[in-house]
């Protein structure tokens, strides 16, 4: 009977009902699209941060302090240091070994085609080399740089003159796979002009106006045989907490268990300690600060958004808290009529209670629908990306849409225990 | 036969106005009464602590020898669930309910609903065939027998029945009537509020109330 009911009272008053549905989809849909957004696009940026190749950057330690002003850094002396590519396997024999997935060194420098002056850098694209434990070690920007997208081949990590170009600067110079061209380049002992070969255009994301060869055709061109710039290396690591952040600010204020237990914990700090203490002569810093700034925003903008959804929810349980009372007092009759014959105030509740959940189930569902659109129109705008299916937003939000709508009954409630059988019947 | 209501020194008082004043009357089990006076006189006032949705400002109340006026909201809805059968003058069907729903809604909040003996109860009134329809396709004479057989559906001690034809033409207000003649032979006690004094004749006792007092007692 109950359910007959229901069904029944449900059809009545369809101007209010919907009026209810639009009131809780309304929060349902913003809901919908925070929480989309949020656990997407945390997910997004947890991969980005995994997949983002490098947390550390190995360079020559420096001899003289540089001018480093906010917006202005002359280093005049940081080209002309250099890392030992000897050492570099040492990398692979500190305390957490185990941690480093790899490295990629660079040496760079500034060449001219056709007048204009373009950046090559020599690197390791796929390099196999042996660590000191006899163990073979695959790396170098295959490995590390995930994202890029070659379109063509890899260059071998030889002395060939093989190039990776970047799009625009293939696009401006209107060179393709396989075609050859002439780079000028200046050496201790004077301008040599260079035949390369393109073997792949590369998308690397941003810069796209340079030029990668293999390391060693490089380091021979240049009369550098053996060294390198920087090396970027990329670290499991453990998050930063209380330890690595007192350790950060000053390693000599850790007690002497403090520092063995920073020591042996993979924080991004203590494995670039580790490295400086395997190489001589380096300093190597952590390559987080820009992701985790990036991370910090994303939250704020989640929180702003998390406190939207909040205020829409609220908005919404006044709504149907208004919309409720106006529903009681409409059928105040027909509530006096259950009451004289013999319901108690908890039936009826139940009764508009009910009523007030399937409008939470329909709003819910009808916000949820609503909001993964506009989620994919944040993600498009905003992230440029566009926003998964994650069944669990379903749930949550019909869960709160319900919820708004329970709440919202509060109110109504309490007339509903107030109303008595013999005034609202006989009209007084 | 003993008394199933007993009303004793009863008062209702509302701010200074004494909607009832001093109401002593005794009503026997299986007896038909009609209540009667103009407008403001207290019928409705009395009609209401008799049915349990009131109670008096002073004075003691019997209801099927419980004493209704010690007891809470609560425990009145729980009488008047059991003991009152409700016969409203406009008739109060749940609008989107078909007749025999309403007569069940009694049922559900009394016991358990049961469709066939809901549909037994639209019998008795003639109005089996009208079961399934809506109270708005039903005319006012339908109305009041699908109220009738609500208020009878959970066997009551006493048939409370306000104005039963007081929106009925001749021929429906006949049908009521005679349901109600039926229901008297049956043992059924009937308290019933009016202004028609033929219907009022039509009852064993006639009582009658004049600005909260009562004025008379007895048959005409």
């Amino acid at each position: 009977m109950f359910f007959r009911m229901l069904k029944k009272s449900f059809l009545q008053g369809k101007k209010n009902k919907l009026l209810a549905i639009v009131t809780i989809a309304f929060g349902a849909t913003l809901a919908s699209a925070v929480l989309s957004v949020s656990l997407d696009i945390g997910d997004k940026v947890n991969k980005e941060l995994k997949s983002y190749g490098a947390n550390l950057i190995v360079k020559p330690e420096m001899e003289a302090l540089p001018l480093d002003m906010p917006g202005i850094k002359i280093d005049p002396l940081a080209d002309q240091r250099y890392i030992s590519e000897d050492e570099l396997p040492n990398i692979k024999m500190i305390f957490w070994r185990n941690n480093i997935l790899g490295f990629v060194p660079s040496l760079s420098t500034s060449v001219f085609i056709e007048e204009q002056e373009v950046k090559l850098t020599g690197t390791w694209f796929n390099k196999k080399m042996v660590i000191p434990t006899g163990e073979t070690l695959r790396t170098g920007a295959k490995s590390i740089k995930t994202w890029w997208d070659v379109n063509g081949n890899w260059p071998a990590d030889n002395n060939e003159p093989e190039a990776l170009v970047q799009q625009k600067l293939a696009q401006r110079l209107n060179i393709a796979n396989g075609d050859k061209f002439a780079v000028t380049l200046t050496t201790e002992q004077g301008r040599k002009t260079s035949q390369l070969k393109v073997v792949g255009i590369v998308s690397t994301g941003s810069n796209e106006g340079g030029i990668f060869v293999p390391l060693n055709w490089l380091q021979e061109q240049l009369g550098k045989d053996n060294q390198v710039q920087q090396v970027e290396v990329s670290a499991l690591t453990t998050p930063e907490n209380a330890l690595a952040r007192k350790a950060a600010m000053d390693l000599d204020s850790l007690s002497s268990d403090e520092f063995e237990t920073w020591y042996c914990t993979a924080y991004v700090d203590s494995i670039a300690y580790q490295i400086e203490e395997a190489i001589p002569g380096v300093e190597a810093k952590q390559l987080r600060q820009v992701a985790q700034s990036e991370g910090k925003v994303l939250s704020k903008i989640q929180l702003l958004m998390a406190l939207l959804t909040v205020v829409a929810l609220i908005s919404s349980i006044l709504g149907i808290s208004n919309l409720m009372t106006a529903s009681v007092l409409e059928r105040s009759k027909e509530i006096g009529l259950y009451k004289a014959l013999g319901a108690n105030n908890l039936p009826v509740i139940y009764l508009f209670m009910a009523e007030a959940l399937v409008i939470g189930l329909i709003g819910g569902l009808v916000g949820y629908g609503i909001g993964f659109g506009f989620a994919q129109i944040i993600g498009k705008s905003v992230f440029s990306s566009t926003i998964a299916f994650k069944p669990l937003v379903i749930p949550i939000v019909l869960l709160l849409s319900t919820g708004v709508g329970i709440l919202g009954t509060i109110s109504a409630m309490g007339t509903i225990v107030k109303l008595q059988p013999a005034e609202v019947l006989h009209g007084r | 036969m003993s008394d199933i209501v007993t009303l004793q020194d009863v008062y209702k008082i509302y701010g200074k106005v004494h909607a009832l004043h001093n109401i002593n009357i005794s009503i026997a089990s299986g007896e038909w009464v009609a209540v009667m006076g103009p407008s403001g006189s207290g019928k409705t006032t009395m009609m209401n602590i008799i049915g349990c949705m009131d109670t008096p400002t002073k004075g003691s109340v019997q209801v099927d020898g419980t004493e209704t006026h010690k007891l809470n909201g609560a425990a009145l809805t729980k009488l008047r669930r059991e003991k009152i059968g409700l016969v409203f003058q406009q008739f109060h069907l749940v609008p989107h309910l078909t007749a025999v729903e309403n007569v069940m809604l009694a049922q559900y909040y009394h016991s358990m609903p049961d469709e066939k003996e809901a549909l037994q109860a639209l019998e008795r009134v003639g109005l089996a065939q009208r079961a399934e329809h809506l109270p708005k396709q039903l005319s006012g004479g339908e109305q009041q027998r699908v109220c009738i057989a609500r208020a009878l559906i959970n066997y009551p001690s006493i048939i409370l029945a306000d104005e039963p034809t007081g929106n009925l033409d001749k021929v429906n207000e006949r049908i009521v009537i005679d349901i109600f003649n039926q229901l008297h032979k049956e043992g059924h006690t009937i308290i019933m509020v009016t202004h028609d004094p033929k219907v009022g004749q039509l009852a064993q006792r006639q009582i009658e109330l004049d600005h909260g007092q009562l004025v008379y007692s007895g048959v005409v």
